[in-house]
């Protein structure tokens, strides 16, 4: 059992008009494990995740209360918000490759945080896209935009890119859910490569997914947490009746 | 300095020339209007809509011949370039909109949009003006006639572009034929759009100068025979400000003023109806 | 019955054809400018060729000799010292539209833009003959002077007695015209850029800036580019603003304070006066130049944004 990264205590978040779409959530988020979050949709689980790097101050109108403890204070509080999501990445649904080349996009991260030399960026991208199981199939044509990539492996460059700023924290909304069953299975793969350097959170619509590569499932249902536990014990053995109805599939 | 202060001022202050460019468009904005607001309004008077225009150097001249001239210029313009523009981009939009032709003249009048004015005025001076041998109204009708239909036919078949297909096939299922289905329920949909296209497109073509200065030309006397050389506001500002008299610049103020009210006029109503039709 | 079908077929017929026949007559008259503007010159064609024509400085109605070297210079000096000007402004109201404007500002600061847009033209050139210009006499124009004037080569530009009626003049009045444009085809494109990419962008921690910088301009770069295309359109086209600030002389200009004349310039002033058919000719030979690069620059942008459309 691993220490808890990040501590969410009575957290509630209010879209624009006062819209109250996470209530209450107080879980823990455990160091170098997957934590799956699934819930029928509208049922807060992208927004609860867009929390924790603090995606939604770029809209006007939101508001949070309660607290995310990581790195011993608030990161609800915190200023660098900049500075935060470099060491909280995240990977959205379809794959977002920037307008530039397969290296550039690797090395944007890089070349943000002030790293110029480029025998060390060269470096860097190749751990990075050999951590994101990218390498054989890019090493040749790094120069190339990366819009020429098929839609798994521009999924599998976002991934690398989000690594190469080495960061604590990934965040995953519903990373395969655009991507055909080869591509969704090499990307779960490489998730559960990557919980041994860096926690991972995802949220998924697919049960199956959930069970199949996550150490904790959390299920969510209208904006609150109804149960959270170990995959295992969840799928075979869940204390709510809300989530047995969920997850044999009675809703949702 | 460490690298992410650093990012951070470079963030600042790009920032902050953007909201500059901005200031700087507002800016010239208010200072051309209010220019034209404080030099206009002080000569508007009843006699310069009144009045014709008194010999040069003399007091008491009012611009009532431009006035007019103007509006039979827009008007007869306006009555050849609506109908073609509506019905053309009606061809585009509906038994058009999959044939090779019909793209390709949406393409040309893109294009024909932003051909300069005055060279649609030396077209018109070749075809007609030269011809008959003067100068006439009816030339100048043309000019802005061509130059609004590409205008008309492209918002019209953009505002029927946007009326749903299945509403057509709903109609084609009560067994209406494809006429009756434009000219009933397609144009219906679409006229609020059709509508704020004859605006902007009217509000485009009243300030237009260049295409007039060789085909309607000019006239100091009132005339409401489109076939004779006729006055207009715009080529008497441009006459009356390139001018030797003090009382001339005044009255091309003053007319200024009235083009521009009436333009910007035209262009807000458009907006606001766009807004308020298509806010739902 | 069976008639009412036919004839209702027949009024289908007859109205597709009359919708027809109206959208033809844009290409009709497309291809009737271009037809009887190569008509018109042909007398200067035959009398001073194409390149003849085009690198002649020549102008001169006495004696009968024409050449568009000095009115191309002319149009073409302005349009890119006001795109010089109007693209960084252009560029810096987009961003601020999209991604700085708050929100309740945003519809009356487009408004606003548009309405610079709708000002007619003969407009930018009354304010510019009796405010601009004088301002530009006053305090701009001496000032660069005396900045500019000792440094050897750039101090050229700045030669000569400012009077206000020159070429600086004119390229930033139509560099304000331009400037609206630009910038709403831009904010278009910009406002086309995907919210995740952009988010992808904070979310390795890029600041608002670089995500402007490194996402959405070059994702924009097609939109940008036709904008600027159909912007250069229209500054050589311009002719009433122009009229009024630039003076109308036929020479090559070597510093900014210097008048000068642009086609659409030496059309305006010299059309109705041309009292020989070969002056006459030649000017319709300008506006055959100025219709064939206008086309040429459209053709281009509007493949530029059609690529962008599809993507």
């Amino acid at each position: 059992m691993s220490d808890p990264i990040m501590t969410i205590n009575n957290l509630n978040f209010y879209y624009q008009g006062d819209v109250h779409a996470v209530k209450n959530m107080s879980l823990e988020i455990r160091r170098n494990q997957i934590t799956a979050l699934i819930g029928p949709s509208g049922c807060g689980k992208t927004t609860f995740l867009r929390c924790f790097n603090r995606m939604h101050d770029l809209y006007p109108g939101h508001r949070y209360e309660g607290e995310i403890r990581y790195e011993g204070g608030n990161l609800l509080e915190r200023k660098d918000i900049t500075e935060l999501r470099s060491r909280i990445g995240m990977v959205f649904q379809k794959p977002t490759p920037f307008p530039m080349s397969i290296f550039d996009n690797v090395a944007y991260g890089l070349k943000l945080k002030g790293i110029k030399n480029r025998a060390e960026l060269t470096d860097r991208v190749e751990q990075a896209l050999k951590q994101a199981a990218l390498w054989e199939e890019s090493k040749d044509r790094l120069k190339q935009s990366a819009n020429s990539l098929s839609g798994g492996q521009q999924q599998r460059l976002v991934i690398a890119r989000a690594l190469a700023a080495e960061p604590d924290i990934l965040l995953f909304d519903e990373p395969t859910s655009a991507l055909d069953p080869v591509s969704t299975s090499k990307i779960e793969e490489l998730m559960v490569q990557l919980k041994q350097d860096i926690t991972l959170l995802i949220v998924t619509h697919n049960m199956q997914q959930a069970a199949r590569i996550s150490d904790r499932t959390a299920f969510m249902y209208m904006g609150e947490l109804i149960e959270i536990d170990d995959t295992e014990t969840m799928f075979t053995n869940p204390k709510q009746k809300l989530t047995e109805e969920y997850i044999t599939g009675r809703f949702g | 300095m460490t690298e992410i202060a650093k990012r951070k001022i470079v963030n600042t202050f790009a920032l902050s020339l953007a909201c500059a460019a901005a200031a700087l468009g507002l800016f010239w904005l208010i200072f051309i209007l209010a220019d034209v607001l404080r030099h206009g309004i002080a000569f508007i008077t009843p006699e310069l809509f009144l009045n014709e225009a008194a010999p040069p150097g003399m007091e008491g001249g009012g611009l009532k011949h431009a006035f007019i001239g103007q509006l039979l210029i827009t008007f007869f313009a306006v009555l050849i370039g609506i109908p073609l523009g509506i019905l053309g981009g009606t061809y585009l939009a509906e038994y058009g909109r999959h044939h090779w032709l019909g793209r390709l003249i949406s393409t040309l009048s893109d294009i024909m949009i932003s051909v300069p004015s005055i060279v649609i005025g030396t077209f018109v001076y070749a075809i007609f003006v030269k011809p008959i041998g003067h100068f006439s109204g009816y030339a100048g009708a043309l000019a802005l006639a061509i130059i609004m239909i590409p205008v008309v036919l492209r918002t019209t078949e953009e505002m029927i572009a946007l009326v749903p297909w299945e509403i057509r096939e709903a109609a084609f299922a009560l067994g209406a034929p494809y006429y009756k289905v434009i000219l009933q329920v397609v144009y219906r949909g679409a006229a609020t759009g059709i509508f704020t296209g004859i605006l902007l497109a009217i509000a485009r073509i009243a300030g237009e100068t260049a295409p007039l200065l060789f085909t309607s030309f000019n006239n100091m006397f009132l005339t409401t025979n489109m076939n004779e050389p006729m006055p207009s506001l715009t080529v008497t500002i441009y006459q009356y400000a390139m001018g030797p008299y003090d009382d001339w610049h005044e009255m091309a103020w003053a007319a200024s003023f009235v083009i521009t009210l009436f333009i910007l006029g035209l262009t807000i109503l458009g907006r606001i109806i766009i807004r308020w039709k298509y806010k739902h | 019955m069976a008639s009412t079908i036919k004839r209702e077929q027949t009024l289908d017929k007859l109205f597709s054809t009359i919708t027809f026949s109206a959208a033809f007559l844009v290409l009709a008259i497309i291809v009737s400018i271009f037809a009887s503007l190569f008509k018109e010159s042909l007398t200067a064609i035959e009398t001073f060729g194409f390149f003849g024509f085009i690198s002649s400085t020549a102008w001169d109605p006495v004696r009968e000799v024409f050449g568009a070297a000095t009115t191309l210079y002319g149009t073409l000096v302005t349009t890119l010292l006001a795109l010089a000007m109007a693209i960084p402004v252009s560029l810096g109201i987009a961003i601020f539209l999209t991604e700085l404007c708050p929100k309740f500002l945003k519809p009356i600061f487009s408004t606003a833009i548009e309405l610079l847009a709708a000002i007619p033209s003969i407009i930018y050139g009354m304010w510019g003959l009796f405010t601009f210009a004088p301002l530009m006499v006053e305090y701009v124009e001496p000032l660069l002077q005396d900045l500019f004037g000792p440094i050897p080569i750039i101090g050229q530009l700045f030669t000569g007695v400012p009077l206000g009626i020159d070429i600086l003049t004119t390229s930033i009045i139509l560099s304000i015209m331009i400037t609206p444009f630009i910038a709403s085809i831009v904010r278009d494109t910009f406002n086309l850029t995907p919210v995740q990419l952009k988010e992808s962008a904070y979310g390795i921690g890029a600041t608002r800036w670089e995500v402007i910088k490194d996402v959405i301009i070059p994702y924009s770069k097609a939109g940008i580019f036709g904008s600027v295309i159909i912007a250069m359109g229209r500054a050589l086209g311009e002719t009433m603003a122009v009229a009024f600030v630039l003076g109308n002389k036929h020479a090559i200009a070597t510093s900014l304070f210097d008048a000068s004349a642009t086609i659409t310039v030496t059309l305006a002033n010299e059309f109705t006066e041309a009292d020989s058919d070969l002056y006459l000719s030649a000017l319709f030979y300008l506006a055959l130049i100025l219709l064939g690069m206008n086309f040429l620059l459209l053709a281009i942008a509007k493949t530029f944004l059609a690529r962008k459309k599809k993507v």
